[in-house]
């Protein structure tokens, strides 16, 4: 059952839990550590609120199983890791072509390849933005806590929904076995989106024209539109096109659409960085570690700050310019040998010092190493 | 024979003729067996808004576009993965997959067997050219021995699949191969494959006669279309020729079949009842 109320819950255990707060009916999957926790609980938990579980023969068949259910109209997601998210790349590729609604976990493991099942990573930051192949919208949103991973995993339905794309709730092995208190909601204060559906004329109906906002209504088999789904590139009418005109439209309405819902996309946290000189930059179990740094340098009389991104891709630009603005160095934490760091440099320009702390032995980045790299950056004069 | 439905079925109903011409090479048998499934549709008395093809990637899952329904032409290898993702949310829609030799049997193979597996209604309707027709001719899985594809330029030395052998070995609880031949025959098997209540497998025999046809000199596709019988094994009379065009003589007709339980059926029953009797508890 369902808990509500204040529940110490694994952070797996509550992904499962947001998902069928947040609608989901249908999961398709393969086992795979550190993310079977999900699949286990959701194969216990849809069939009491009559959804359907599934476990597949690999992940690029999850994958297709969730497209198709949510294609039929049902809320639908599936979970994973490294050499699993590699595995869906081409079909989550199809998702955000057609512009499926679908939510993917995937919680990061050591790698490449097989590397570490059971050590925490963040390996996996640029393969959840460019994965799949050709340019092509995503969102992901990364949690760094037990309740963050309720929150985001309902905002991740939400924003699919919504913005009619894949969206990524990435996190690392160490938050999705932390357990930790939540305030679970009641299954009926939980809201989420319900995507656009079909409306208007059958005969002229066009299911990929944009009706303003950049999101086109999404048809459901058995409404009597009939309409025609495909990866190939399409025009406003679904079927293949080549024509270059219709070709560039298109493929701008899609890969500008997330730009135009930036207001719901963009969540981040900052702390102290008003006036801070040193701004520390990390997600997930790294920028727990990255908060507790920062109150100690503060504590030490260093002006540092701390700026977690919670959607992740696409990056929260605006905030992040606003808070470097008077900053003179960053410094980029990350379980990884520097993924995010190269996002931050391109943001940072050339207008300041951007520093790596980078850890790939499959351990979580500890508060005093980082304490120690932001005491090292204030003896060079970045106070 | 049944006359009296094709004298009723009229093909452009089901069609989006707005979509016409095709993009099919002349005598394509392709197009043969997407006239067979629909005349089945229109013989089962379908309703359009209630069904979904969906069809993999390949000169076979492109005719999924042509038809009047709810359509989904997904990535190479995986429709079966996306309709039982399709089937499983939505039973009330009938779903039918088509797919290539390459489609199902080389990328997507462990989709096929697992599909056969599980037994959940749809219907996986396999058009075997024997090639990879879409990109140019390749090999395929399917390829029949010394064969002369693009990428067998001497004669190809892979043995090939007996598709229907595979999928009931798998478990399909309805499994048939029919042949653009004898089209009545292969719509009367597609249709009793999607009345069956389970997964079927239809092997539909089809010429590829642009690419492999020119490629091993197999004459024009009239000329194609009747080696075919050359090559069948019918249930009612046991014609075998000398040198069959395919590499053994294929028998046609429902194969396999039984009443093993759905598994869409299955689950509701078994799963969702006891969850809710757990829930109400
Ligand atoms: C992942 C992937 N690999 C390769 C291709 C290229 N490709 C397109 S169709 C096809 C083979 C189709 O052969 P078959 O399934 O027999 O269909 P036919 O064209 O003969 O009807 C291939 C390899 C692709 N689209 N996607
Ligand atoms: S290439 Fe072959 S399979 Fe494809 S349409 Fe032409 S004849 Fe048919
Ligand atoms: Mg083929």
């Amino acid at each position: 059952m369902i808990p509500v109320g204040r529940r110490n819950l694994q952070g797996n255990h509550a992904c499962a839990y947001a998902a069928i707060a947040a609608g989901c009916r249908f999961y398709a999957g393969y086992p795979i550590t550190p993310s079977s926790e999900i699949a286990e609980k959701m194969s216990l938990e849809l069939p009491r609120v009559q959804g359907v579980f599934v476990q597949m023969e690999d992940e690029i068949a999850s994958m297709g199983a969730v497209i198709g259910a949510s294609l039929g109209g049902v809320k639908a997601m599936t979970a994973t890791s490294g050499p699993g998210f590699s595995l869906k790349q081409e079909n989550l590729g199809y998702a955000a072509m057609v512009e499926v609604p679908c939510v993917i976990i995937d919680v990061m493991r050591g790698g490449p390849s097989t590397g570490m099942p059971t050590r925490p990573a963040q390996g996996d930051l640029m393969q959840a933005r460019w994965g799949t192949h050709g340019d092509h919208p995503i969102v992901v949103v990364t949690p760094a806590s037990v309740g963050e991973i309720y929150t985001e995993t309902v905002r991740a339905f939400d924003l699919a929904e919504r913005l009619r794309t894949p969206v990524i709730v990435l996190y690392d092995e160490t938050v999705g076995h932390l357990v930790e208190t939540v305030d679970v909601p009641d299954l009926s204060d939980v809201t989420s989106a319900q995507r656009k559906w079909a409306s208007g004329p059958k005969e002229t109906f066009l299911p990929y024209a944009d009706p303003g906002d950049g999101v086109p209504e999404m048809v459901r088999p058995g409404d009597g539109y009939r309409c025609h789904t495909t990866g190939l590139t399409h025009g406003e009418n679904g079927f293949p096109t080549q024509r270059p005109a219709e070709v560039e439209e298109m493929t701008r309405r899609l890969l500008g659409k997330l730009e135009r819902h930036r207001d719901v996309i963009d969540r981040f946290e900052t702390v102290r960085t008003g006036d801070a000189h040193i701004v520390v930059v990390a997600v997930g179990i790294a920028a727990r570690a990255a908060r507790r740094a920062v109150v100690e340098a503060r504590a030490k009389g260093i002006a540092a700050g701390l700026f977690r991104p919670i959607t992740l891709w696409p990056f929260p630009e605006a905030a992040f310019r606003e808070v470097v603005a008077g900053a003179d160095a960053v410094l980029v934490v990350e379980m990884n040998a520097g993924q995010l760091a190269l996002e931050i440099e391109r943001l940072v320009g050339r207008r300041g010092k951007v520093a790596r702390l980078n850890r790939i032995s499959g351990e979580p980045i500890g508060p005093d190493e980082i304490l120690a790299n932001i005491e090292e950056l204030a003896r060079h004069g970045h106070r | 024979m049944d006359t009296a439905s094709a004298n009723d079925f009229d093909i452009r109903d089901y069609l989006r003729v707005e979509l016409l011409p095709h993009f099919m090479c002349p005598g394509c048998g392709h197009g043969i067996a997407l006239r067979a499934l629909l005349w089945a549709v229109h013989d089962l008395k379908l309703a359009k808004d209630r069904l979904a093809i969906v069809s993999g990637i390949g000169c076979s899952g492109r005719v999924g576009a042509y038809i009047d329904a709810n359509t989904f032409h997904v990535t190479h290898g995986r429709p079966l993965a996306f309709a039982t993702g399709l089937a499983l949310a939505r039973p009330d829609l009938e779903v039918i997959v088509i797919t290539g030799d390459g489609d199902c049997l080389a990328i997507g193979g462990n989709h096929l067997i697992h599909a056969c597996r599980r037994n959940l209604h749809l219907t996986c309707l396999m058009f075997n050219n024997e090639i990879y027709g879409m990109t140019g001719g390749q090999v395929s899985p399917t390829t029949a021995d010394d064969r002369l594809t693009t990428t067998t330029p001497y004669g190809n030395a892979e043995p090939s699949f007996d598709a229907c052998a595979l999928a009931a070995a798998a478990g399909a609880s309805f499994v048939g191969r029919g042949m653009t031949l004898q089209t009545v025959a292969l719509k009367n098997l597609i249709r009793d494959a999607i009345s069956h209540r389970g997964f079927s497998f239809v092997e539909v025999i089809s010429d590829c006669t642009e690419i492999f046809g020119r490629k091993n000199d197999l004459g024009s596709s009239p000329e194609m279309i009747l080696r075919q019988k050359g090559s069948m094994k019918p249930d009612t009379y046991g014609n075998v020729v000398d040198r069959p065009f395919r590499p053994n003589a294929v028998q046609t007709g429902v194969l396999a079949r039984n009443d093993r339980p759905e598994y869409g059926d299955a689950y509701r029953a078994a799963v969702l009842g006891a969850a809710g009797a757990a829930v109400a508890g």
